[in-house]
């Protein structure tokens, strides 16, 4: 079999790829929903009325998706630049951690104590990301596995400070973080429930990043170097500088999600802040084509498929796992629909 | 015990080629599916569903070696998958690689979840006794040696044989030249993507089996998040080991003398210093052999890079 590239993708095939992949991952996920002995059709329509279905449902789908999009996002940028951010867990953790270690000597007014919070956060990120990508600049060492292993690195670090120099004497020996000071909390969007205003946050992102994107030197010169590094240069853009740069947005991202879910959500840092976060977030970047405003779509949809299906688990007694199964099959399947919108099958 | 007297204990030299045969298990498929130009980061994913099956075949009433045998097998069927997706159609390597990762971990997850509902204590199997207990009455290393069990062995006998393949066969010739430059094996009448489709395949493999000897040998149970990153720092031990066999046999012993003696600083040392600054030591030091061996390392000219048939 060979394969020719389109000269141009076709529009319909560009935007159905997505649902074309999320339709198969469906399929596939239900063939395993199947072998656990549950009604199927029953296990979708749970799942969808556990997303959706009330109102309690659609704002805990939307607390799961603020994250998502910040880490879609910084997977998008990253990608966007042939940077390989697998280390946007870590990068989470440590604005976590950022935030509440900061807020224990930072005493100030709410408004400008979540702003500031938010930029440690963010710092936090930075450093975590900027350290790989310029070993990787100066020296050739692949980031791929220095990511992924600073996320080991950074989850144990959260677990020393949980159980050592920020762990909560009132916890009766559990290991959680003193909690955040009232102010440095993030306003509730519907009253008894956890949706919280970095959701708002996470869309302005979204936004932000696709006019950087779409409408900066920075963002041309960030795609030019993920398409061929080598003619990037020859075009004169500053590779360095701008894989640099793109380090910067993309870990600032993932480190501003970390700050965001433990203002928004817990109140204090425990090292399951994240079922996740950092991974799902590629799959968000990948589902959306790694367009910015696709990544709120697709961020979209995996809360709701983390969320739906921890209702439908519990109702049918499904192993929650397949949450993650259909996850990371829609990647999969979404890897094969690019390909297929990019290249045809030559008779 | 002071930190000199550990050094001299049959104990840690017993635990340290312990730890170290998953990670020769892994290095050694990694370094294989590199040689031929096709980075696989599914390991994670692959050795997590190699210990899952391995146990579950046993847990079933299978025997050991047919364990063994199950995980393998399922540990080719992730690398077909790999392969298929880039080698055939060309996608992201990296990418790829980690959407195999996290389906090859939640799916066994799931199995394993469908088949052992959650309980109090995890079931067991009898995993692997020590192969050669007569050994023990060898002066000094005799009772290192006597500890080990099969797989240990085993993985030994696969670092001798994949070193004699790749140097000393035309087959290994073959695999390297898919590596370096496909066009140029092509050109020789071979076919880069069977050679490749074969490595990724029989790597794979390898890699389950390392993920099976967690699950039969050093535990007798599975439990979720058990590989804990030995993927990745197998990874970096193939780019520590100049994507050479012999030297990967010496970089898993090597880290596994590390973590083997941390283990035991930890239970001297006590509570003076945080058990998690311990539990770090692995992955900074792969960090660490990665950023030394960076410099030098002469990485396989083609690897990352689809092979499409008349085109360049």
């Amino acid at each position: 079999m060979q394969f020719e590239r389109r000269a141009k993708p076709p529009l319909w095939l560009t935007l159905g790829a997505p649902l074309i992949a999320v339709a198969a991952a469906l399929v596939l996920s239900g063939l395993l929903i199947a072998l656990s002995g549950a009604p199927v059709f029953e296990a979708y329509g749970t799942i969808v009325t556990s997303a959706f279905g009330t109102r309690l449902a659609f704002t805990e789908t939307l607390t799961r998706t603020t994250p998502l999009i910040l880490t879609g996002l910084a997977a998008a940028v990253a990608f966007r630049a042939r940077v390989w951010n697998i280390g946007a867990e870590g990068q989470f953790y440590l604005g976590a951690f950022a935030a509440v270690a900061c807020a224990q000597w930072l005493d100030l007014p709410g408004v400008v104590m979540i702003p500031a919070l938010m930029l440690m956060g963010a710092l936090a990120g930075v450093i975590l990301l900027v350290i790989p990508v310029l070993m990787r600049v100066k020296s050739g060492v692949d980031e791929v596995v220095t990511t992924l292993l600073l996320n080991f690195i950074v989850l144990l670090f959260v677990s020393l400070a949980v159980e050592g120099f920020l762990k909560d004497p009132m916890a009766f020996g559990w290991p959680k973080s003193v909690p955040l000071p009232a102010e440095a909390r993030l306003d509730k969007l519907v009253p008894k429930t956890r949706l919280h205003a970095g959701l708002f946050v996470a869309l302005a992102c979204a936004v932000a990043v696709w006019v950087i994107d779409r409408f900066s030197t920075f963002g041309l010169r960030a795609r030019a170097a993920g398409a061929s590094a080598e003619a990037a240069t020859f075009a004169g853009v500053p590779l360095t500088g701008t894989l640099i740069r793109v380090a910067c947005l993309s870990g600032g991202l993932a480190g501003l999600a970390g700050a965001i879910e433990v203002m928004g959500v817990r109140g204090y840092l425990t090292t399951d802040l994240s079922p996740g976060f950092g991974y799902s977030g590629i799959v968000v970047a990948m589902l959306a084509g790694l367009n910015a405003l696709g990544v709120v779509a697709a961020a979209l949809f995996v809360a709701a498929v983390f969320v739906g299906t921890d209702g439908m688990s519990r109702a049918l007694e499904v192993p929650s796992y397949i949450a993650d199964v259909t996850v990371s099959l829609s990647l999969l399947a979404m890897l094969v629909a690019i390909f297929f919108s990019q290249w045809r099958i030559r008779r | 015990m002071s930190m000199w007297e550990i050094l001299f204990t049959a104990g840690l030299w017993a635990s340290v080629l312990r730890i170290a045969t998953p990670l020769i298990f892994g290095t050694l498929g990694a370094l294989l599916c590199e040689r031929v130009g096709v980075l696989n980061l599914g390991i994670e994913g692959i050795m997590t569903f190699g210990a899952m099956a391995g146990w579950l075949a046993v847990f079933n009433g299978a025997d050991l070696w047919t364990g063994l045998a199950v995980a393998a097998i399922c540990g080719g069927l992730f690398g077909a998958l790999h392969a298929v997706l880039t080698v055939s159609l060309g996608l992201s390597q990296h990418v790829t690689g980690l959407g195999i990762t996290l389906f090859a971990s939640s799916f066994s997850y799931y199995l394993f979840r469908l088949v052992v509902p959650v309980q109090g204590t995890p079931p067991t199997i009898e995993p692997f006794g020590p192969a050669f207990p007569g050994l023990a009455g060898i002066p000094g290393i005799g009772p290192v040696l006597a500890a080990q069990t099969a797989p240990t062995w085993l993985a030994i006998g696969a670092v001798l044989v994949l070193a004699w393949v790749l140097a000393r066969t035309p087959l290994g010739l073959a695999l390297r030249m898919t590596g370096e430059n496909p066009h140029a094996a092509e050109a020789q009448g071979l076919d880069p993507i069977a050679l490749r489709y074969g490595a990724v395949i029989c790597g794979s493999a390898l890699m389950a089996v390392g993920g099976a000897f967690l699950t039969m040998s050093a535990f007798n149970s599975f439990f979720p998040t058990m590989v804990q990153g030995r993927g990745w720092v197998c990874i970096a031990l193939v780019v520590f080991s100049t994507w050479r066999p012999g030297r990967a046999l010496l970089g898993a012993l090597l880290f596994a003398f590390f973590d083997a003696y941390q283990l035991r600083l930890q239970t001297s040392l006590g509570k003076a210093v945080p058990y998690q600054l311990f539990l770090m030591m692995p992955y900074v030091l792969s960090i660490v052999a990665l950023v030394i061996m960076s410099r030098r390392a002469r990485v396989p000219q083609a690897l990352m890079q689809p092979f499409r048939r008349g085109s360049r």
